[in-house]
């Protein structure tokens, strides 16, 4: 869909932008030392640091991704947000309080507390840059995605937008104004989503949402006599060729306007309108059968997202409450949307987008996306993908570094205990808006069938204008918020762990924050490329990628140095490279790697299923037994240090 | 103002090894409590899905049900967690 940009969105866009680049100037001259610039000096207040968490976590992953794909399948999205919580839950109760009484700047000096070990320095220091670099890749998309409805602007220009926006920021005062950024972002974000949740409840569900909004599209013909579309006045059914041979499509081409519908054939023999977006050989691109635009002679995909059946029978229910909602979804039926790619005799790629009528007791329970489908089947080892997602999302966050090192910016164990607590809660209560948030996106009229990525601010749309301007910031401000965090903890590894640490670059404060700045320009610069790179991901499943390699490199050296005193630094170091290495590989060569990085057949990839933690993070904690048992033990330090 | 009070000397705090060893034991097990209802959630989701589509009560599904009761739950522990702590104090005394 081609999305136009408003003043109003350009202006508050550039409002919050100014805000968050002006506080970042501010008080980045304030911070001068190493202690200032990487861990804010130890001086955040414990419920700012709280919020600062969630601003920190709550990445475009949570916010774009989760509601796209409850508004897209249903429940199976909320299976993420149920996954991301729960990881906090480890970091509380585990991580918290060792890393704070053990670390300094960042992860690595906590593992690397007893050892003094350069082995540890570079794992870690490694690790941390590829998880950081892994987690960067969906923020980039992320912004990408939001630029083009909210500027108009194509998306690798939100991508170096973004890029250039969060390298300043962490380049003039580091955990300072990240702690900030992310505190306001933080805020902000709950507070809309809240508001958006109560506009979702008060308006209900209808089955035509334009009577509900002026941006909502009008609802698509279904179950149609096939005599009353190929006997229209003016109408040509075209031949079937190429590709489209035995598919249940019907193409009309209607002599007025020159456009070519498609119909999908039901299994009753009517028919049910579709979309189609073509690319011609020559590049070209047709919406509806006709050339792409807004303008004369031009078509574009109209917007979709309604009930077509409500319990009762009702046209509207009128204002629910909250689990009244959740009720009424669930004895719905909702037309969702699938696609399918059909290339035609003159080449043209045609990706047709069509109905799929699915009842609330479907969408509304796990399995219903392609992601998680294989819930529903009969063969125990089609359930591993999922299992192994959801261990990778419970022990992923207390292992990725740029959570960690927001320990360090408080002033002690009770503080960084009492920001965990408020932490959750802010972030559990965003996670349950969330269920709300892509219920409503997927009965709003206003879908972009396109692009998941973009349900959440499209539905802020379907309210007015001004709602939409200020979730596209704040989203925007999302992922600044969470791309500072990571290019701090990026800057922070190959600063402190790399270079002072590990090469033993002698740096007096001034020189190692230098050293950290030019860092986080080199990481931001990555992490553009990258995100131009994946632009065609969903950004979600990327998320679950690292969360993945940060479960399966960290986790197992963390718990074990808390809680086997026969922990060895080689063990520490082996654990962490093979947990890296193996899941990354892994990831690299699954099924979905192959389909949307490689462009390959997916069947031919070389592992059995697409997320490696259940095998990853358990080969983690064996390499650090095995070699801890190989390896001498520390010696134990003198009774009266 | 604290929160951005960033310049000021942090002092390393005193540490207790009985509270360190008491939050620890608190910390573990009520992380095996969670584990124990989260494990529940995966192994219903994925080995008997059908069962989520159930409404035990209040009209709601099990899947909504135990999905925001795992989020309800981990603020409540966290809150626990909070309570049971122990904070060194200066002298090492707990």
């Amino acid at each position: 869909m081609i999305h136009e940009a408003s003043s109003l969105s350009i202006f508050v866009f550039l409002v919050f932008a100014g805000l968050v680049v002006g506080i970042s100037f501010y008080l980045g001259a304030r911070a001068r030392s190493a202690s200032g610039y990487f861990a804010a000096g130890g001086g955040i207040h414990w419920a700012v640091n709280g919020v600062a968490f969630a601003g920190d976590y709550l990445s475009a992953a949570s916010f774009l991704g989760i509601c796209g794909m409850i508004a897209f399948y249903g429940y199976d999205g909320f299976l993420y947000s149920i996954g991301y919580l729960a990881g906090w839950i480890v970091a509380l109760f585990v991580i918290a309080e060792p890393l704070k009484r053990l670390g300094r700047f960042t992860f690595t000096d906590a593992l690397d507390n007893r050892f003094n070990s350069r082995g540890i320095k570079l794992a870690g220091a490694v690790s941390t840059l590829v998880v950081s670099c892994f987690y960067l890749i969906p923020q980039m998309v992320g912004a990408g995605a939001l630029v083009q409805p909210l500027l108009g602007f194509p998306h690798y220009v939100g991508v170096i937008m973004v890029g250039c926006i969060v390298t300043l920021i962490v380049m003039t005062a580091g955990m300072v104004s990240t702690t900030w950024v992310q505190f306001i972002k933080g805020t902000l974000l709950v507070v809309l989503c809240a508001v958006i949740t109560v506009l979702i409840l008060l308006r209900g569900v209808h089955t035509n949402p334009q009577e509900a909004s002026a941006k909502a599209g009008a609802v698509l013909a279904r179950d149609v006599p096939a005599a009353d579309v190929v006997s229209a006045p003016g109408a040509e059914v075209l031949a079937e060729d190429g590709g489209w041979r035995g598919l249940p499509y019907v193409r009309v081409r209607h002599a007025a306007s020159g456009a070519t519908a498609v119909w999908r054939r039901n299994a009753d023999g009517t028919l049910s309108e579709a979309q189609t977006l073509t690319v011609l050989p020559d590049g070209r691109r047709l919406a509806n059968g006709l050339p792409q635009g807004k303008g004369e002679g031009q078509a574009d995909l109209r917007p979709v997202g309604y009930a077509s059946k409500l319990p009762g029978g009702v046209e509207r229910t009128g204002p629910l409450g909250p689990l009244e909602y959740l009720r009424t979804m669930q004895d719905s039926e909702v037309i969702l949307w699938a696609s399918e790619r059909i290339t035609g005799g003159d080449a043209a790629v045609t990706t047709v987008y069509y109905q799929r009528p699915t009842p609330g007791s479907d969408f509304m329970t796990p399995g219903s996306s392609p992601t998680f489908r294989k819930v529903r089947s009969d063969r125990p080892a089609d359930k591993l993908d999922f299992l192994s997602l959801m261990l990778a999302l419970f022990c992923g966050t207390a292992s990725l570094p740029h959570i960690l090192i927001r320990y360090y910016t408080v002033k002690d164990q009770l503080s960084a205990r009492k920001s965990t607590v408020v932490g959750i809660a802010a972030i559990g209560f965003f996670y349950m808006l969330t269920l709300y948030m892509g219920l409503g996106a997927m009965t709003s009229g206003t879908l972009d069938i396109t692009d998941s990525n973009m349900s959440a601010p499209l539905l802020a749309r379907s309210f007015n204008e001004l709602l939409f301007a200020m979730i596209s910031a704040v989203a925007f401000t999302t992922v600044l918020g969470t791309v500072s965090g990571l290019i701090m903890a990026a800057s922070g590894a190959v600063a402190h762990d790399l270079m002072t640490n590990y090469l033993r670059i002698p740096m007096d404060e001034f020189q190692k924050v230098r050293a950290a700045k030019i860092a986080a320009l080199f990481v931001g610069v990555v992490a553009m490329g990258l995100g131009i790179a994946f632009s065609r991901m969903n950004v979600n499943f990327l998320v679950g990628w690292a969360f993945n390699i940060a479960a399966s490199a960290n986790l197992p050296a963390l718990v074990m140095l808390l809680f086997w005193k026969r922990t060895t630094k080689e063990g520490i170091t082996a654990a962490i490279l093979v947990g890296m290495i193996s899941s990354l590989a892994w990831i690299l060569s699954s099924a979905q790697a192959f389909k949307d990085v490689y462009g390959l057949d997916p069947a031919s990839a070389l592992v059995p299923f697409s997320q490696p933690a259940i095998v990853t993070i358990p080969l983690g904690f064996v390499v650090l037994v095995v070699v801890s048992l190989m390896t001498r033990p520390p010696a134990p330090k003198p009774a009266a240090s | 103002m604290a929160g951005i009070d960033f310049n000021s000397t942090v002092v390393k705090e005193q540490e207790d090894a009985l509270v360190v060893a008491h939050n620890t034991r608190m910390g573990v097990v009520l992380l095996l409590v969670y584990i124990v209802f989260y494990a529940g959630f995966m192994a219903l989701t994925a080995f008997s899905p059908a069962a989520m589509a159930d409404a035990p009560f209040g009209g709601l599904n099990l899947a909504v049900l135990y999905g925001f009761g795992l989020i309800g739950l981990a603020l409540v522990l966290a809150v626990v967690y909070m309570r049971v702590c122990r904070k060194s104090k200066p002298g090492g005394a707990a």
